[in-house]
């Protein structure tokens, strides 16, 4: 019999296989929301005013225009928290009496195209009675600051507070106490698909079938159903091919919701696809947030104690399904981080303000978190005079499991054998020798390291700790080896480019000894997937993919079990490989088609010991692992433009076992691509009345391939005991550590100039400003 | 972002182009060549043309020609016509060095030298390069042609002297004389992304000293020009880093910078002095 080391089972798992999404993909054929055909098309009329009264939506005469007046029968969308003092707020699906960002949907006009719908649009008058906007997180939280929802006294929507029962005992004790107030400016996801949705009504079956490009097929409906008081079954969510989601796609969109009840009220088929200045102004954003950070440290510069103050600017609605609590209170739970740090004290709150909902984004708050924590260390390195690598050293985790001050358990990993690997790998003498040289020739060069740890695959108790109502931890696989010998996996996860199909199909291959190319992946369509949560927080392999597992462990064994009939031979004796199973030292076999085929045709045979058909079913729910890695970067600051060039970018990282190289890899690209950006580019602003300035992408800069270095990998594999396929997340992690390692290198390459920079995006705007006010200072 | 509706116009002749501007003009009608900024502008209608006379087919305004004094260079021709020297004058390495530096590949490739122009983008290249090197822009319609020159043509941000039935039929570039250098820097946060700040600038050596100095700068100010100052703080002088750096001084000091949310006119300020210096260092040949 097989078992699963190295050399003899494990002949799938490991390889970079090339990705059996993609031939679709590139060759044009992958079909997206935006390519269906609808008898009408929708544009949304947005409100250009941040707050205000709505007085007046008057239409052109003859034109379809849905306002709010048309939809009270239709709840608003308003998730839950049962911690944390939450407040819910309730969001009309098209704005209600009162507007609170600009962007927000306030009426629907419904046209034979997408260019009549706008020029219907630019008819439609509103009149709207403005009141003074709050846009900023700490002008909302001033005392006196406009209300912006009557729930939420004092613009604060949630409030996290947790204290570790000796911390006041140990933070007197500290040698030096470092404080650093860091500042993340707004970001959006930016999925080169924006949203588009599609519903269409079926006479014969009085059913609506909603396409839409989400990341959460089945708790669209399930969402959807409730608010326009359908049964579920009445509706049916389809992701087809998505472009990207990154988060962004998590949420449920109010736009949704009306293109389903227009398609009910029409009896047809409506589309909305969603163009770039909309999804920048009005598609959710993220990481808008403030963080006063405090570490105390002893003699040695041993971290002892972290107090955060953090304030999180939600923006105008709390969205579903995770509820605004995800960036704060993420930020609560893991400002620690990587560190062996047992003395906690923490404020996260959730500030309402008159700007767009804040929703899921790559990394979560980590982002902002491991930037503003590194920046923490290499200040504290300077105060005690010792090298940003050092310190680390003397705080990183190393014994596991580890249990956090706030009770999460941390799962083996390797903190420190990361940083040794990163700082090995990049040759930090021979660069310090280069920066010396460098500067010598009014060139400043600097290195930047972070080292993280990336919660990922975690299952319903994580949510339920946060106090969500909706928990979205475990996943469902329905595997089949259908009569044709050729297997099926339907799955509850909604993939869009992380490689699901393939490293399902590997994971798969190796347990019934097929090949890849024979399986098939189904998801996206609640008709066709079983109940799941989707694609989101580095979960799904972890999860579907243990699910996956635990579904082709029952096939593997029924196979043995007929192939044991078939070949009268022990199941002791029956290996499966090559797409046959086989009695060990004879050469007699039979094929898994023909055992299939007979598993549906010939089911007398069995005698009833067999259940009929090959149809299994795994279900999965996960404590959730650790993955962890260091980055380091390399940078060119230009003094005199404040320009910086990231130069090099250096990944040491453990994800567990590796399903597939080349697609973790891809994942690991793809994140520090969207890390630089963040760290230097990406800025949603607004202005003082809450319009926004950053409406296109000439203006909001998510990075090119020129602005990418080439990225160095190197890798870990430390399997988790918290997983079944010993693989953990990894889609989160590259984002999640390169603004730390790049704003830790520019601040690195300034050191003689004695400025600090403590904001992301760091534009040249502030690095020349920073150094302006040094020059002038001097 | 699907535009406003309107008429597009097919003229074959130049004759035909300007008759039927000339019709179209007084409701809005517009040109259409490359389309690589207007075509975006419409879609997020802060343009609604109801007629637009498209260019494209028209017959002779495709040429790149010198007559060994000027450069003409015809309403048609793509950026992506100067990706390589167009002729043996330093001239041709010029517009071929900043052709590189126009947005992205494709955009070159639709984009026309005359329509960058026309549309008077305060940071596009091709502007500055007229406006260092004193080009004379050719304006036709039904009520015959004018030459106007570059220092009068650029009025402001997206502003020109053309009137509204006029077509920007050719420009004529002096030749560069042929012991001209030239120096182009410009500053931006992405590759291809529009300039926060650009320098051309040509000179000569005689006897070692600087003479008959440009300095063009643009993306700093409402149009772009040459900067007086900078010139004078470099004629007469030996090349040296110490010259260099007075002249990008100079022309930091002389312009009147424009400011948005995110950028003061102090930023603009180092911009611009980091470009003219670098320009100034790194002059070809």
């Amino acid at each position: 019999m097989t078992t699963h080391t190295k050399g003899t089972g494990l002949k799938w798992v490991g390889r970079a296989i090339r990705r059996l999404e993609d031939p679709a993909l590139i060759t044009g054929q992958g079909r997206f929301t935006a390519d269906l055909p609808a008898v009408h098309r929708v544009r949304f009329v947005r409100s250009s005013v941040a707050a205000g009264k709505i007085k007046k939506i008057a239409a052109p005469q003859d034109a379809m225009v849905i306002t709010a007046a048309d939809l009270r029968a239709v709840k608003k969308i308003t998730p839950m928290l049962h911690k944390f003092n939450y407040k819910p707020v309730g969001q009309p699906v098209l704005g209600e009496g009162v507007v609170r960002f600009v962007g927000e949907p306030l009426a629907a006009v419904v046209a034979a195209s997408e260019a009549a719908a706008e020029d219907i649009a630019d008819l439609v008058d509103i009149t709207i009675d403005e009141t003074a906007p709050v846009i900023d997180a700490r002008d909302a939280l001033a005392p006196g600051a406009p209300q912006i929802h009557a729930e939420a006294p004092g613009n604060v929507i949630l409030e996290g507070k947790f204290k570790s029962p000796e911390f006041d005992t140990v933070w007197k004790t500290a040698a030096k106490i470092i404080k650093l107030e860091a500042r993340s400016h707004r970001q959006n996801a930016t999925p080169m698909e924006a949203r588009a949705g599609h519903a269409a009504y079926d006479a014969a079956s009085g059913r609506v079938t909603l396409t839409c490009t989400t990341q959460m097929p089945h708790v669209m409906r399930t969402a959807i159903a409730d608010m326009l008081d359908m049964r579920e079954a009445d509706l049916r969510v389809i992701a087809p091919d998505v472009g990207g989601g990154f988060g962004q796609k998590i949420s449920l969109c109010a736009e949704y919701v009306v293109l389903v009840w227009l398609a009910r009220k029409l009896k047809s088929s409506v589309a909305w696809t969603e163009d770039r200045r909309e999804n920048l102004i009005a598609g959710f954003h993220s990481r808008d947030q403030y963080i006063a950070l405090e570490g105390a440290f002893d003699k040695d510069a041993k971290l002892l104690a972290l107090r955060a103050d953090i304030a999180t600017n939600i923006g105008a609605y709390s969205c579903f399904p995770t509820t605004c609590g995800v960036e704060p209170l993420m930020a609560m739970a893991e400002m620690p981080g990587p560190y062996d740090v047992k003395q906690y004290e923490c404020l996260a709150r959730g500030v309402i303000t008159n700007t767009c909902t804040m929703a899921p984004y790559r990394g979560v708050s980590r982002p902002v978190i491991t930037f503003t924590l590194e920046r923490l260390m290499d200040k504290a390195a300077s105060a005690f005079k010792i090298d940003p690598i050092d310190i680390r050293r003397r705080s990183l985790i190393g014994k596991f499991p580890y249990t956090s001050a706030m009770g999460l358990v941390y799962d083996e990993a390797t903190y420190k054998e990361t940083l040794e690997m990163a700082v090995k790998a990049i040759d930090v003498p021979a660069f310090r020798a280069r920066q010396k040289a460098a500067r010598t020739k009014g060139r400043h060069l600097g290195i930047g390291f972070a080292t993280f740890s990336e919660r990922t695959g975690y299952g319903s108790p994580a949510f339920a700790a946060r106090g969500m109502e909706i928990t979205p931890g475990w996943e469902t696989v329905i595997l089949t080896v259908d009569p044709s010998g050729f297997v099926e996996v339907r799955i509850g996860s909604s993939p869009h480019g992380q490689g699901l199909r393939t490293t399902l199909a590997q994971i798969i291959a190796d347990e019934i000894g097929v090949t890849p190319d024979i399986i098939k992946v189904v998801h996206g369509d609640t008709d066709t997937s079983p109940y799941g949560w989707g694609t989101f927080a580095s979960r799904s392999l972890v999860i579907s993919g243990g699910a996956t597992l635990i579904a082709a462990q029952k096939v593997r064994a029924k196979l043995i079990k007929i192939a044991s009939h078939m070949l009268e031979a022990a199941p002791g004796d029956i290996v499966l490989a090559d797409g046959a199973a086989k009695v060990a030292g004879t050469d007699r076999s039979i094929s898994i088609a023909k055992m299939a085929r007979e598993a549906y045709t010939q089911t007398h045979r069995f005698k009833g010991e067999i259940e009929p058909g090959m149809t299994e079913t795994g279900t999965y729910d996960p404590p959730g692992t650790f993955s962890n890695a260091c980055h380091v970067a390399i940078v060119e600051v230009d003094v005199e433009t404040g320009h910086v060039t990231v130069e090099k970018f250096l990944v040491a990282e453990d994800a567990g076992r590796i399903i597939n190289p080349m697609i973790a890899d891809g994942q690991v690209h793809g994140g520090i691509a969207q890390g630089i950006g963040n760290a230097l580019l990406e800025e949603i602003i607004y202005d003082e009345s809450g319009g926004i300035l950053t409406a296109n992408l000439a203006d909001y800069m998510p990075p090119t391939a020129h602005e990418i270095p080439d990225i160095e990998l190197h890798h870990i594999e430390t399997p988790s005991a918290n997983s079944i396929t010993k693989a953990k997340g990894l889609g989160e992690g590259g984002c999640i550590g390169a603004p730390a390692a790049v704003i830790n290198a520019i601040n690195d390459a300034l050191t003689p100039f004695g400025v600090a920079i403590d904001e992301i995006p760091a534009t040249p705007q502030r690095i020349r400003a920073a150094l302006r006010a040094k020059e002038q200072a001097a | 972002m699907k535009p406003a509706a309107f008429i597009r116009h097919v003229p074959r002749t130049l004759d035909e182009a300007l008759k039927i501007l000339a019709q179209v003009a007084p409701q809005d009608g517009r040109i259409l060549a490359g389309g690589q900024s207007l075509v975006p502008i419409m879609a997020f209608r802060l343009a609604k043309p109801a007629h637009l006379v498209d260019i494209n087919e028209v017959e002779g305004l495709d040429h790149v020609a010198s007559d060994g004094q000027i450069l003409s260079i015809g309403a048609r021709v793509r950026h992506a016509a100067f990706h390589k020297s167009v002729l043996d004058n330093p001239l041709g390495k010029l517009l071929a060095y900043v052709a590189r530096h126009i947005a992205h590949y494709p955009i070159r490739m639709r984009g026309t030298f005359c329509g960058s122009l026309a549309h008077a983008d305060p940071s596009a290249e091709w502007c500055l390069v007229a406006a260092t090197l004193d080009a004379t822009m050719v304006a036709k319609s039904t009520r015959g042609s004018r030459p106007i020159a570059a220092k009068d043509f650029f009025e402001g941000i997206m502003s020109t002297a053309l009137a509204e039935d006029e077509l920007l039929a050719e420009v004529h570039l002096p030749l560069l004389p042929a012991d001209a250098k030239f120096g182009f820097n410009e500053f931006s946060r992405r590759a291809g992304d529009f300039a926060m700040a650009a320098a051309l600038v040509t000179y000569r050596l005689a006897n070692g000293k600087i003479a008959d100095a440009r300095v063009g700068v643009g993306g700093a100010e409402p149009a772009p020009r040459r900067i007086a100052q900078a010139e004078a703080a470099l004629n007469g002088q030996a090349p040296s880093d110490k010259i260099f750096r007075a002249a990008a001084e100079a022309a930091a000091k002389a312009i009147d910078p424009l400011e948005d949310h995110q950028t003061t006119g102090e930023y603009r300020r180092d911009l611009v002095r980091a470009v003219v210096r670098r320009a100034l260092e790194h002059s070809h040949p």
